[in-house]
This record gives structure tokens, C-alpha cells and sequence, in this order.
């Protein structure tokens, strides 16, 4: 029996009223793989992945995770998909009235029923796991963009969620801490069998982590290459895809 | 030809910018020579290129070269103005040697040149018609309007989750936000309310004056104050101070993807984020109603006591026996109305936010007009009510 994959996109079009970003998107992501959405700047990568984590409903076309439509649901099913999500958002998105530990907190106390001693542990923890350890009192504007994002991702982690989205992971960090989040992607892929979703176009981190890919055009408005980013770069033999994979003008 | 030719005839032009000198034509075999020289920078000013144009088009030349030797500082300025020659030498079919520019602004030329405009890139219309832009205005207004009521019916299930005990938020945001809007406002509305019964009492106090029914100025006061003026300033106040604040806090959490990272927890920013706000002016700004009738009744004492030789207690007494509880309770119940309504809008407006700084200015502004344009017409129409049942 082939296995269900963990998403499954169908005929996607997405869309900012009538100006179409990207149409007849076709792909599926399967489960403990490391997918890489590329493509140049514009040209519709971090909306994509506003539809596939529920934040924005399609124009045309379907998602379906694990198999159940997540449009034709009910707004409780869909929360309940929604909240299995992990998501690690461009700046962090922190919420900037409560300190690290109360961000890490707040999904704990909505979706377990852990005793404030277990929550504690598990936020030192996820702390300890992006490197912030000690830093659960301090507000998010008393730390750095970098010291933010990690957070951001330690709150993503928070409920261990069987798929990560990030968006532009890099961006914004030191080639070192971008390096150790390629690490801890891979972590999540081969320890806890995490699927994980990748917004990028920061190309050593696309090569170290990618599994598998599709590359948006801006110009056709849709996929015009899929499959592993390093396979990718050495069969390729469309000139957009080659030009950015090997960063050539 | 020998190259004494080369310079043979010479055009210069006269700088209306600058006294010295900064390009010279000379003609060559085939064409003309553009001999820059100097500084070619802004600061020292740029000449103006339509002379030079105009003598090119005039001319004709079938090729167009650079004699640099002699040309020292140069930034941006040389560049538009190297930018837009080679622009109208295109235009009219001049060809320019290019590889004649010194190696560094030829690569910055080439630069410039490399991507060609995007086709449709440029606004073509930058004024629409009026009646565009009527049109355009009346669709954006519908749209709010059929917004606003989608969010309050998402506050209404919000509150009945809340009622029955399910909805999502941390009772510590509900005590702060009451703090927020609550105590730390009551200097603000000591001030005005005050004033306003001050007001009041003055105005009044002319015309009673003229029948000799000065005493009355504690009716006028009391009535004003309890069933109007009170509520009304209250809401006017919490519209700017804590409506503002409200669309502002929601505005930047937009703009910094808090929202969207509380969607995907699976948690409403409805009941997380509104629901406090919402309890918390709804609870404050009766008691702050209460406060603001009394200080201007206080203020109407003032007013009477050291302009009309009424004394405290006749003006008390005045309005024990003149302006009974009824009229509190009507100002009080509005004061309710007008908290919903104001922490509404400034949530309504703050959820709306774009995503950039200045729409969360734009939020501000327009929370505080939506609450004060609510506050009047609800005002309004609670009045007419009232007089329809008889309170």
C-alpha cells in the first residue's frame, strides 16, 4: 500500500486578489523529508507557505494533509492540523508582551496538560536545544534578531511537532548560527523523523539540507524544476534553474 | 587626415552652473569628441545636458567619443548625466564608443544597461478619475463595513466561549489590561471632567441668571453631566488614550507576524488578544463613568459656589432632590455601550493593519475616528430610546 504523503498539493493557485502569483502548483512532500521551496526574490515562496501552514486559503486548488482536505474541513478540524504545525517565522515573530519562557509557554499550557514543573523543564530544554539557555526571563526586544529567531524556533519546537516550516532560516544570521540551524534541521529530520519544510534561497544551506525541491519562477508562475536540490544542479538543463543553483549571471 | 584636424574646430559652450569648463565638442574624422574635464561631481555642479543634446541632434554626428584625460573627480552626477546622453544618442540613431570612457564608469554604464526595464513595470496611471476614485472608495468602505461585521460576529462566539468558560486567554492580560485602561486614566479624566462641569455650569449660569433661577445651575449640571456629558467624554478620552493604544499594540504584532504565529497554534487572536481588551473596557469605563459624573458635579459646584453664592449645600441638596439615580444609571449603561464600542474599533483597526510601520499609524488614526464616529451615533440612538421607553 504506498503511503499516504504528509502533504499533498493540487492544483494550487495562489493569489493577492486578481494579480495570480503562482497557478497549477502540483507536488506532495513526504514525511521525514527535508523539502526546500526555491526560487528568486518575488516570486511567491514565503505565500506558499502561508497556504500550506492554513494562513491563507487557496484561490483554486486543494492541500491535503495526511490525506484530509484542509479547506473542506471543518475550522475546528482545521485547527486541530494547524496546531500540529510548527512554525519558525522570518523575524521570529515572538510575541513581544511575554518573556522567552512565557512564549514557549503559551502552546505547552493551551495543548498539554504538563504541571508547571514539567513546562519549566521543557522550556530550559528547548532553550538549551538553539543555544539561549538561561535567557527564560528576558523579553524578546532585549535580545538580538539572531537570539529572536532561535527562540522563534524553540517555541516552534515546543509541542514537538511532526512538521517544521521555516521561513528564510538564514536570513539574518551569522554563516556559524546558520550553520548550526542546518545541523539541528537535520537533527529534527533523522531523530525525531520530522518532516520539515525550508523557505530559502541561501544556497549552501539548500544543498546541506535539501532532500527534495521545487523551483518557482516568477515569470511562468509556477514550478519549473522539482527534485533533490543536488541532483538538481547536475541535470539540469534549464538556464533559471542552473543560474541559480550556480549563481552565474 | 593628419591629427592636427582632430582639433580642428572647436565648440564650447558657456556653463550656466559653473564658470569652468566642463566638456568641450571637438570634431574627429567621423564624428565628435566629448572632452570631459574637471569635477564632475554634484557638489560642484553638474551642467545642463539639453544644450549639449540639442547641438548633438542638430549636428548628426554618425559617432560619438570620450577624451577623459583631463577629467578628475566624478560620483552619481557624471553618471546621469553619461546615463541620459547615451539614452537620446540611442533615440537618434548616434552610435557612442563606449570603450572611450575610462574602464570603471564604462562597467558602470554596461551596469546600468544590463537589466532592461521590466515591461509593466512602471505605474502608467498615476491619477485615476474622480469617478475611479469614487468608485474605488465606495468598494473599499463596503468592504470595511462587511469586515467589521464579520469581526463582530467573531467576538460574539469569542464571548460566548468565554462565557461558557472555553476561551483562550491568560487571565494575567485581562488584570493588566484593566490596570492599562483603568487607574492610570483617572488624572486625564479628573482634568476634563472638571472643566466640562465648569463649563456647564457657566453656560448656564448666564441665562439662569436672567429669570433669577440660579439654583438650577445644579439640575443643569447634574443632569448634563449623568447623562450625557460624562459617558460621552469618558468615551472620548478612552477613544484617543486607550482605543489608539489598542490599534496600535494589535497594529505592530501584524506587522511583526505575531498574529499569524498565534493562528498557527491553533489559538484565536479573537480570544486571546481581543477578549481581554474588550472585558476590560467594558468593566473600567462605567466606573470610570462614575468617577467623571462626580468630578463634574464637583466642578459645577465651583462654579456655582464662588460665582452665584449658591453653597455646596444647597447645590448638593439641589441635585439629591432634582436628579435621581435613573439618569446615572442611562449614563452609566452608555459608558458600557461605548467601552464595546471603543475597544471594537481599536481592536477591529489593529487586526486590519498591513504590514508595514506606517499603516500601523494609519491603524492609530483611523481607531480613534471609527470609535468617535460609533460613540456619536450609538449616543444617538440610546438617546432616542430612552425617550421612546420614558426613562
Amino acid at each position: 500500500m504506498a503511503e499516504i504523503p504528509h502533504f499533498d498539493i493540487r492544483n494550487l493557485t495562489i493569489a493577492y486578489g486578481d494579480v495570480i502569483i503562482q497557478e497549477k502548483l502540483d507536488f506532495t512532500i513526504n514525511r521525514g523529508e527535508v523539502f526546500v521551496i526555491m526560487g528568486g526574490s518575488g516570486c511567491g515562496k514565503s505565500t506558499l507557505l502561508r497556504h500550506l501552514v492554513g494562513l491563507m486559503e487557496p484561490s483554486i486548488g486543494d492541500i491535503f494533509v495526511d490525506g484530509v482536505n484542509l479547506w473542506q474541513s471543518s475550522s475546528e478540524e482545521r485547527n486541530q492540523i494547524i496546531s500540529r504545525n510548527g512554525v519558525l517565522y522570518q523575524g521570529g515573530a515572538l510575541w513581544s508582551s511575554m518573556t522567552l519562557a512565557e512564549n514557549i509557554a503559551l502552546p505547552l499550557t493551551e495543548y498539554t496538560d504538563l504541571k508547571q514543573k514539567q513546562i519549566a523543564d521543557v522550556i530550559a530544554y528547548k532553550l538549551s536545544l538553539v543555544g539561549l539557555a538561561g535567557f527564560e526571563d528576558y523579553y524578546p526586544s532585549e535580545i538580538s534578531g539572531g537570539m529572536r529567531k532561535r527562540a522563534g524556533l524553540a517555541r516552534a519546537m515546543a509541542l514537538d511537532p511532526d512538521i517544521l516550516f521555516f521561513d528564510e532560516p538564514s536570513a539574518g544570521l551569522d554563516p556559524v548560527s546558520s550553520r548550526l540551524l542546518d545541523d539541528l534541521i537535520l537533527e529534527l529530520r533523522d531523530s525525531l523523523g520530522a518532516t520539515v519544510v525550508v523557505v530559502s534561497h541561501e544556497l549552501a544551506s539548500i544543498f546541506t539540507v535539501g532532500d527534495n525541491s521545487i523551483f518557482l519562477d516568477p515569470n511562468e508562475k509556477t514550478i519549473i524544476a522539482t527534485g533533490s536540490p543536488k541532483k538538481l544542479l547536475e541535470t539540469s538543463d534549464d538556464p533559471r534553474v542552473i543560474q541559480f543553483l550556480t549563481r552565474t549571471t | 587626415m593628419i591629427d592636427g584636424d582632430v582639433y580642428g574646430e572647436e565648440y564650447s559652450f558657456s556653463m550656466s552652473i559653473d564658470t569652468t569648463e566642463k566638456y568641450q565638442l571637438i570634431k574627429t574624422e567621423d564624428g565628435l569628441c566629448l572632452q570631459l574635464s574637471g569635477d564632475w561631481r554634484f557638489q560642484s555642479g553638474i551642467p545642463d545636458i539639453d544644450i549639449l543634446l540639442k547641438h548633438l541632434i542638430n549636428t548628426q554626428p554618425v559617432n560619438l567619443s570620450f577624451d577623459c584625460h583631463r577629467l578628475e573627480n566624478w560620483d552619481s552626477g557624471l553618471m546621469t548625466f553619461l546615463v541620459n546622453l547615451l539614452k537620446s544618442c540611442k533615440q537618434n540613431n548616434i552610435s557612442v564608443l563606449q570603450k572611450t570612457l575610462p574602464a570603471g564608469i564604462h562597467k558602470l554604464l554596461q551596469l546600468s544597461f544590463a537589466v532592461p526595464e521590466r515591461k509593466g513595470a512602471r505605474r502608467a496611471i498615476l491619477g485615476q478619475p474622480v469617478l475611479a476614485k469614487i468608485g474605488n472608495v465606495t468598494i473599499e468602505m463596503h468592504r470595511n463595513w462587511s469586515d467589521l461585521l464579520a469581526f463582530v460576529g467573531e467576538i460574539f462566539f469569542g464571548f460566548l466561549n468565554f462565557l461558557r468558560g472555553r476561551a483562550r486567554f491568560r487571565y494575567s492580560d485581562l488584570f493588566f489590561q484593566i490596570e492599562a485602561a483603568g487607574p492610570s486614566a483617572l488624572l486625564i479624566i479628573t482634568l476634563i471632567s472638571v472643566l466640562i462641569g465648569m463649563i456647564l455650569a457657566f453656560v448656564g449660569a448666564v441665562q439662569l441668571r436672567l429669570f433669577g433661577a440660579e439654583i438650577f445651575i445644579a439640575n443643569l449640571v447634574g443632569l448634563g453631566m449623568a447623562r450625557e456629558m460624562g459617558a460621552m467624554m469618558t468615551a472620548i478620552i478612552m477613544a484617543g488614550r486607550t482605543g489608539a493604544a489598542y490599534a496600535a499594540q494589535l497594529g505592530t504584532m501584524q506587522v511583526n507576524e505575531e498574529i499569524d504565529a498565534l493562528k498557527t497554534m491553533g489559538i484565536s487572536p479573537i480570544e486571546f488578544l481581543v477578549l481581554p481588551r474588550l472585558i476590560a473596557l467594558c468593566l473600567t469605563m462605567p466606573l470610570l463613568c462614575i468617577y467623571a459624573d462626580f468630578m463634574g458635579i464637583i466642578g459645577g459646584a465651583i462654579v456655582s459656589a464662588t460665582m452665584m453664592d449658591i453653597s455646596f449645600f444647597q447645590y448638593f441638596q439641589q441635585i439629591q432632590d432634582f436628579v435621581p439615580l435613573k439618569h446615572f444609571g442611562v449614563g452609566i449603561f452608555k459608558a458600557g455601550v461605548f467601552g464595546v464600542l471603543v475597544a471594537t474599533a481599536g481592536c477591529f483597526r489593529g487586526l486590519q493593519c498591513g504590514r508595514s510601520a506606517s499603516s500601523v499609524g494609519f491603524a492609530a488614526t483611523s481607531a480613534v475616528v471609527t470609535s468617535i464616529v460609533l460613540i456619536i451615533v450609538a449616543d444617538a440612538i440610546i438617546t432616542v430610546i430612552c425617550q421612546i421607553i420614558g426613562i
